[in-house]
């Protein structure tokens, strides 16, 4: 890993250098600018064309938001819903993982393909296909309809990422745990989950943020009974002042830049990119 | 059979593997001695290694049976086979320390700590690695990676070793120092030992004795000595060493015409200046210097033959004599006699 990076800084030259700088900031202005506006917005009192400066600066806003019950509640509903959500795709899509990254059977592409089904066509139809048949099944403003609406999101990433980790841990690792005497349970327990845990770590990542940011399905069976923090935008942009939508859009930020950095460490400390020869 | 259920060590009685509709492994023998070292040679694809998986049990035989030290394992797995594999790329486990790689079969068999503690440290010093017992294996060489992968295997005290390609990662001068080093712990050990190599130099150098194998059969099985001196089919005569391949008869040192196949060793090619009983005038071709030998290619009226000459090599285009002091004759492919 070390010599390609010195190949790549060797082969670098100044063009490419201010290019390449160019780029970063733009890329900078572009993603943390809108951030640092939201940063901001969340600590005025005010802040208004054609004032240069912001009138003052408050915690108002944010002792509003967790005082405001309707915002609370979205905020309560959010952080157990995506957990139970994770945990269900979890529960749900990892054997089917395990068996689409090993086992060799027949409908194996098929079914690895038919996973993108949900996510090749405007979802808001297959939404409101699902509505009709959550009214028969009284499952319309329920938390039991929002997690299932949720978990359709998180598939995708709950099969297809642990997928190619499981297929990736190479064969005579197993082979040579079972070798030294461990049973089948005890080689996927200590040598294959724990070398496809990376992957399996970035979908957890992913579904979980997949799930915390669904508004679409979420606001149209879960209304007006259950709302999460993105359904509950919907209502803040129209009803609240532009502070308190710039405060919640920072909590709804958050989880996402802690998971992500709680999770590098573990993703890109590479022990999967480290240690055995593959031929 | 029941003669060889009473030996120690590894009997493999008529071994046959069906894989892809294609048999791999056809009806094969063979009894290694306890504390013997036995490689298994032969080009991709003859069946060494599905052989070698088939002891250690990640593949079960179609027919025949597989007994270790007079105990039937034919159909148990390889958790429960005393056997221990050293793979070919070493399968070291890359989240794992070099010492928990080593202590991981002690774990699984749910040794005390102390214990555990006592058989790693051996292992390590036994493969003078202790000073890397905390290194991951992406941090140490490919020969280091070596040693932990045996001392992973020697550490369960297995009744039986199996080597897979042990050294085919390894660059040239490493190979050979890691083959002595394998050869002496088996030798101080004394385990009985599998190898499976398609590099005969490795094969003649290690073993007591080799079994050559072809399209899943044993071909021959015998010392080194004995395979170079007498391989007992043509293909192990062209498989081990050097050989001139002629077709025809072979009378008083002259290829004669004939329907057999006559097989001679290049250093049994014996080049003279002068005449002596038995040589007939022969003129130098082509001279290929090989080190410590050349490669002299002579014309005789008989046949073009190929000789290892290691002093005096003579000039192109020089007239002398060349003698055939041993030849190997082969008809459809078994030895009928040497001359």
């Amino acid at each position: 890993m070390a010599r390609r990076e010195k190949t790549r800084s060797k082969s670098s030259s100044p063009v490419i250098k201010v290019f390449l700088l160019i780029m970063m900031i733009a890329l900078a202005f572009f993603i943390l600018g809108p951030l640092l506006w939201l940063g901001i917005h969340a600590f005025v009192s005010n802040w208004t064309y054609p004032n240069l400066y912001p009138d003052g600066w408050t915690f108002h806003w944010w002792t509003q938001v967790f005082a405001d019950s309707a915002l609370a509640d979205a905020i309560r509903n959010s952080l157990i819903i995506s957990p139970i959500v994770v945990i269900a795709s979890m529960i749900i899509c990892l054997p089917a993982a395990y068996a689409a990254g090993r086992l060799h059977y027949a409908g194996r592409k098929t079914f690895l393909i038919g996973m993108f089904a949900a996510n090749s066509f405007p979802k808001i139809g297959l939404f409101a296909s699902i509505a009709t048949l959550y009214y028969a099944l009284n499952l319309m403003g329920t938390v039991v309809g929002v997690i299932i609406i949720q978990l359709l999101g998180t598939i995708i990433y709950m099969t297809w990422i642990p997928a190619a980790a499981f297929a990736a841990v190479p064969r005579n690792l197993e082979e040579a745990a079972r070798d030294a005497g461990a049973s089948k349970f005890k080689v996927f327990r200590s040598i294959t989950l724990r070398l496809a845990m990376p992957g399996i770590l970035v979908a957890i990542v992913m579904s979980f943020l997949a799930s915390f940011d669904e508004a679409q399905g979420t606001y149209l069976v879960g209304a007006p009974a259950v709302f999460t923090m993105p359904t509950e935008m919907y209502s803040l942009v129209q009803n609240y002042p532009i502070q308190v939508a710039a405060v919640f859009s920072l909590l709804l930020a958050l989880p996402s830049v802690l998971l992500i950095s709680l999770a590098r460490k573990h993703i890109v400390g590479g022990q999967l990119a480290e240690g055995f020869q593959i031929k | 059979m029941t003669e060889a259920l009473q030996e120690d060590g590894l009997v493999l009685g008529g071994l046959t593997k069906v894989l892809g509709g294609r048999v791999i492994i056809d009806n094969l023998h063979l009894v290694v001695k306890k504390g013997e070292m036995v490689s298994l040679l032969g080009p991709s694809g003859c069946g060494k290694t599905t052989t070698l998986r088939m002891i250690a049990g990640f593949l079960i035989p179609d027919k025949g049976d597989i007994l270790l030290n007079g105990k039937d394992v034919t159909t148990l797995g390889p958790e429960k086979r005393p056997s221990a594999m050293v793979f070919q790329n070493y399968a070291l486990w890359p989240h794992m320390t070099v010492f928990n790689n080593v202590a991981y079969p002690l774990k699984v068999r749910k040794l005390s700590k102390p214990e555990i503690e006592k058989r790693v440290h051996e292992a390590l010093n036994l493969v003078n690695l202790m000073h890397h017992k905390d290194s991951r294996p992406s941090q140490i060489s490919g020969g280091e990676q070596q040693r932990v992968a045996l001392a992973r295997a020697l550490v369960q005290e297995p009744d039986i070793l199996l080597l897979d390609e042990p050294l085919s990662n390894l660059d040239a001068k490493l190979r050979v120092k890691v083959r002595e080093d394998i050869r002496d712990l088996q030798r101080r050990l004394g385990i009985t030992t599998v190898i499976v190599t398609h590099d005969q130099d490795e094969a003649l150098s290690i073993s007591d004795r080799i079994a050559v194998m072809n399209a899943g059969k044993i071909e021959q099985f015998s010392t080194p000595q004995e395979l170079y001196d007498r391989p007992e089919t043509e293909y192990v005569a062209n498989f081990i060493g050097s050989l001139n391949h002629l077709q025809g008869g072979y009378n008083d040192g002259q290829i004669i015409a004939g329907s057999e196949v006559v097989g001679i060793r290049p250093e049994d090619v014996i080049f003279t200046k002068g005449q002596v009983p038995g040589s007939y005038s022969a003129t130098v071709e082509l001279v290929v210097p090989r080190g410590h030998f050349s490669e002299v290619y002579l014309k005789r009226a008989d046949a073009e033959l190929r000789a290892f000459i290691s002093s005096d090599i003579p000039a192109v285009g020089t007239t002398g004599y060349a003698r055939i002091s041993k030849a190997l004759i082969y008809q459809d492919g078994k030895l009928v006699r040497v001359a």
